[in-house]
């Protein structure tokens, strides 16, 4: 049976879609088998930042509604074998997503694929909280802004409220995944530091993703960050949460991080 | 002016941590913010037992401040059900 992960924020832009695609990939190159599924009905985009815009043919309200089969509306990664991308509608709206439907969808994925990634829309409405709903992990991607940080703690206020998980009694694996992340900013007291987000939401940390201009260039391609430039910053920190997603104990890195010679010369002090 | 604001500038992000808790702790107190809605059902179910009264008469209200909280439950009895109590 595989592990169900909602990777979700409350509030939009802050790198859901990027990650749900980077961890995606990241955990099929452990040559694992991974469906990434696209609840954003409406406004989809998964299949955009993976490249696989112009091979969607039937999407998950096709399937929910039976007018495909789930292997037919399934789009394997043309670069990775084991990495499956379930497409969203882009000309209905969420309410086309039914509660019954998602738990089909997702109890079928679960028996073929290792992992199976809901990509959430953003917002605390019906396509968030559905795709939430049948996880059994959840990945809170935040970044270190206020607002964000306010959206993520009222997303974990429901996950442990309105997930089956948290209505069973049982209680939901959350992690925190800061994305955007400057550390020379966060050092000059301008951004808010690691340490002060965890505090704050207090839910372990999976992750720090810096801000680099390499998720740009991926999406411009249409490519995961985890499959264009593997050796990049934030590639090599979706690699590393995914390594922890899978069980394994190491040290939260922030990767790339470089100084430059005036960072340097003026070291943790500078301005 | 630039290099000397460079120098004296003061730091934003202890401001914001500071404005998040304050905020956070103030929103998930309200979180259950169904609270009152459970307090108001569970008292009028109490009071109903020995005075018959009007459901809409009994208001809870719970007022938030820096240091304390209060809890206002507003029950209005019928003249009629409080002699016959």
């Amino acid at each position: 049976m595989g592990k169900v992960i909602v990777v979700t924020s409350g509030k939009g832009g802050v790198g859901k879609t990027t990650s749900s695609a980077a961890l995606g990939a990241a955990l099929a190159q452990r040559n694992e088998k991974v469906a990434v599924v696209d609840f954003d009905v409406g406004l989809r985009n998964l299949d955009l930042v993976m490249g696989a815009e112009r091979r969607v043919v039937y999407d998950i309200v096709n399937v929910i509604n039976g007018d495909a089969k789930l292997p037919q509306a399934l789009i394997r990664d043309k670069r990775l074998d084991t990495l499956f991308l379930l497409p969203a509608s882009q000309t209905r709206d969420k309410d086309a997503l039914t509660e019954e439907g998602v738990e089909r969808v997702i109890a079928e994925l679960k028996k073929y694929f290792d992992w199976v990634i809901c990509d959430s829309p953003a917002g605390i409405e019906k396509g968030a909280t559905l795709a939430m709903r049948h996880a059994d992990v959840a990945v809170v991607v935040t970044n270190p802004e206020v607002s964000s940080v306010r959206d993520s703690d009222r997303i974990i206020g429901m996950l442990d409220s309105k997930t089956l998980k948290a209505e069973n009694g049982e209680r939901m694996e959350k992690h925190l995944l800061l994305t955007r992340y400057d550390s020379n900013r966060a050092e000059r007291g301008d951004m808010l530091k690691v340490d002060d987000v965890l505090e704050i939401l207090s839910i372990p940390l999976l992750g720090i993703v810096p801000e680099s201009m390499d998720v740009l260039k991926a999406s411009n391609v249409g490519a995961p960050v985890t499959l264009a430039d593997t050796r990049s910053a934030p590639a090599q920190a979706y690699f590393e949460a995914a390594r922890r997603l899978a069980g394994e104990a190491i040290p939260v890195t922030i990767p790339g991080e470089k100084r430059g010679i005036f960072g340097k010369l003026f070291g943790r002090k500078a301005a | 002016m630039s290099i000397l604001r460079l120098f004296t500038r003061s730091r934003s992000a202890p401001a914001a941590r500071e404005r998040l808790q304050v905020l956070l702790a103030h929103e998930r107190a309200s979180a259950g913010s169904d609270l009152t809605a459970i307090l108001r059902e569970e008292i009028l179910a109490v009071i109903a037992k020995h005075v018959e009264l009007d459901a809409d008469r009994v208001k809870v209200k719970v007022d938030r401040d820096e240091n304390v909280s209060i809890l206002e439950i507003d029950v209005e009895i019928p003249l009629d059900a409080a002699r016959a109590a």
